[in-house]
């Protein structure tokens, strides 16, 4: 699987639908959303539940196929894609990070983060330090050795964005990544996501369903029955 | 990525030690129960054969008496000196004829005294049942022919009687009798049927018969056969020769029985290897139990590490991994759980067989055989949960609480 479609989205939507069911049990959780996110952005996708976010979301993160329409990840379609593709598309180019943290118990943080490198088959060697570069990124240098157990809520999800990022992904995706979080430990986590945006250029899409939190994205995707609602700038 | 998945199964397994330890109870049960009763079978049939061999290759015993129970040992006639002369002159293919007579009866020595069997014989009987003098010497040619009181005596009567003293030129009193200790025989230890047979005192035929027993009968008869022919061809000759000096008519049932000690070899290794198969048979079912106590393990395990494999498949694991580390997991569970019940086999039928006093033999393709066969419980029973798990919706399986 190569992209060498360089200049084009990270994510398109072309006239995308999702539908479940069928007849009258038809639902329609995606109804014709076509939207764009570029390389380098950091957008939030916001919207009540069932305003189809989610399905947006998991269909972003390759962990869905839409049944109707487009979906480009970095100008490749991935509409054709079979389930042991698209885990090798998320294992090479997406990172998640999810509302409860989903690190493994009992298992020190370089051994969690190491874990999608474990998967790309790269050797131990490289995998331990980039494990250890990813945790120092997030600002959790002296606690590579702690089981999750042994470390806040905060720097739980420091971990999981260590995870995901220690991929070098093309896609950054956070779900409610602050979900789980107090207000204080909310905007120390924003701050990293908007750091990592800033400084290393990771394009990130995030869902939430707090105003406050998706203040720090550049842009607002504003989910509503399906569809898009309105694009607007946060700054 | 093998090693990886190893180390992770291993962690997985060490986060629950007491859950992964008591799955594993039932294949350890299972191998030790393999290992411990083919290694105490393979001790009992070598020990089998170890002593008939003892007993002597081609040895026939002959005595009075008839298989089935309607003719007792006492009803039927003894044999006399005659007999043992026309199976020496008619019979081809014998090497050695040893008629013997016994009792038991007290032996005495100063204040010693110790009920032992008392066996009339030459010394064809010494060869016959492979028997060595350690000490001092066989019958004198003239000692058989007169019937005088002389007397070799085995390593029990030696060490229970006369302790570390030298036996040789003593007396020993025997009913009426008193001979002397002309030879002391090596111990040949136990017998198959666990008989001590250096529990005797060893006399002429002749004096046993006059001066003990006050008859001339002849109770067995060992026969050896010539190394070059075959035990059942002097079997029925000699059969058909007693039967003859007997009187008995054709279709009439013998009254006295020719054994052919090879044949009870086979008979017993058999019967013990019946047995083994048998309890191998149980415990190939415990190993089954095993395997299913470790696939309702491993199907709970699935369901309580949803999350975990939504979390793996997300972050790009392939169904081919989850099924290979939940696979692995089980294997792992089986086959250490296979070692443990090797050692647990081993460790079993090393004591037992020391009670016993059995040969410890260690097969090691057995060892191979149990160990391959508890993986690959691990392999089938683990098969089904791997694949639940494999199988999972990544996106349902993130939800799962």
């Amino acid at each position: 699987m190569s992209f060498a479609v360089q200049d084009a989205a990270v994510v398109e939507f072309r006239n995308l639908s999702k539908v479940y069911g069928s007849g009258d049990a038809e639902v329609r959780a995606l109804d014709g959303v076509s939207m764009r996110i570029e390389r380098g952005e950091f957008v939030a996708i916001m919207g009540a539940s069932g305003s189809g976010k989610s399905t947006a979301m998991n269909i972003i993160g390759c962990l869905d196929v839409p049944t109707g329409g487009e979906y480009l990840f970095c100008g490749v379609g991935v509409g054709g894609l079979d389930a042991d593709q698209r885990a090798r598309l998320r294992r090479h180019y997406i990172g998640f990070v999810f509302q409860g943290f989903n690190l493994l118990a009992k298992t020190s943080a370089l051994d969690n983060v190491e874990l999608p490198l474990v998967y790309r088959r790269i050797p131990k060697q490289e995998r331990k330090e980039r494990a250890r570069s990813a945790l120092e990124s997030v600002g959790l240098a002296s606690r590579i050795r702690h089981v999750p157990s042994e470390l806040s809520g905060g720097q739980q999800q420091r971990v999981a964005i260590a995870r995901a990022l220690v991929t070098e992904p093309s896609l950054l995706l956070a779900d409610e990544p602050t979900g789980n979080l107090d207000s204080a430990t909310k905007r120390e986590i924003m701050q990293l996501l908007l750091q990592l945006n800033h400084e290393r250029g990771i394009t990130i899409a995030m869902v939430t369903h707090e105003p406050d939190m998706a203040e720090y994205a550049q842009r607002i995707v504003q989910f509503r029955d399906g569809r898009i609602q309105v694009a607007e700038a946060a700054e | 990525m093998i090693l990886s998945t190893l180390l992770m199964a291993l962690r997985e397994l060490r986060r629950n030690t007491l859950r992964s330890l008591l799955t594993m109870l039932g294949i350890v049960i299972g191998v030790g129960a393999v290992i411990a009763l083919t290694n105490i079978g393979e001790g009992a049939t070598a020990r089998v054969k170890a002593d008939i061999g003892k007993l002597g290759d081609n040895l026939l015993i002959v005595r009075p008496g008839a298989q089935r129970r309607s003719i007792s040992f006492t009803q039927a006639p003894a044999f006399k000196l005659a007999d043992v002369e026309a199976i020496r002159r008619e019979v081809s293919g014998v090497s050695q004829v040893a008629p013997t007579a016994g009792s038991s009866q007290l032996a005495v020595w100063g204040n010693q005294n110790r009920q032992t069997t008392i066996m009339g014989a030459d010394n064809a009987y010494l060869e016959v049942r492979g028997y060595s003098v350690a000490q001092g010497r066989t019958f004198a040619a003239s000692e058989l022919s007169s019937g005088s009181a002389a007397c070799l005596i085995g390593a029990t009567v030696q060490r229970e009687m006369f302790g570390e003293r030298d036996a040789l030129g003593q007396s020993v009193r025997v009913g009426k009798i008193s001979c002397t200790v002309v030879g002391v025989l090596a111990s040949k230890g136990e017998s198959g049927i666990g008989q001590d047979q250096d529990d005797m005192i060893l006399m002429p035929l002749r004096t046993v018969q006059r001066r003990l027993l006050g008859n001339s009968d002849v109770s067995t008869i060992f026969l050896s056969a010539r190394a070059d022919r075959s035990t059942q061809s002097v079997e029925q000759q000699t059969e058909a020769l007693l039967r003859q000096r007997r009187g008995l008519q054709a279709g009439q049932e013998s009254d006295f029985m020719v054994r052919d000690m090879q044949e009870v070899a086979e008979t017993m290794s058999q019967a013990t290897g019946t047995l083994t198969a048998l309890l191998g048979a149980i415990a190939a079912v415990s190993l089954l139990v095993g395997g299913i106590g470790i696939m309702n393990i491993m199907l709970v395990n699935v369901t309580e590490r949803t999350r975990e494999i939504g979390v793996r498949l997300a972050i790009g694991a392939l169904a081919s991994d989850v099924l290979f580390q939940f696979l692995l997991e089980a294997v792992v569970l089986s086959a250490f759980g296979g070692v443990l019940g090797i050692g647990l086999g081993l460790g079993l039928s090393w004591s037992v067989t020391r009670a016993l006093g059995l040969p410890f033999l260690v097969k090691p393709p057995i060892l191979m055989l149990a160990f391959g066969f508890s993986a690959m419980v691990g392999v089938l029973f683990g098969f089904l949960p791997a694949r639940k798990a494999a199988s999972l919706n990544p996106i349902e399986a993130l939800r799962h609480e």
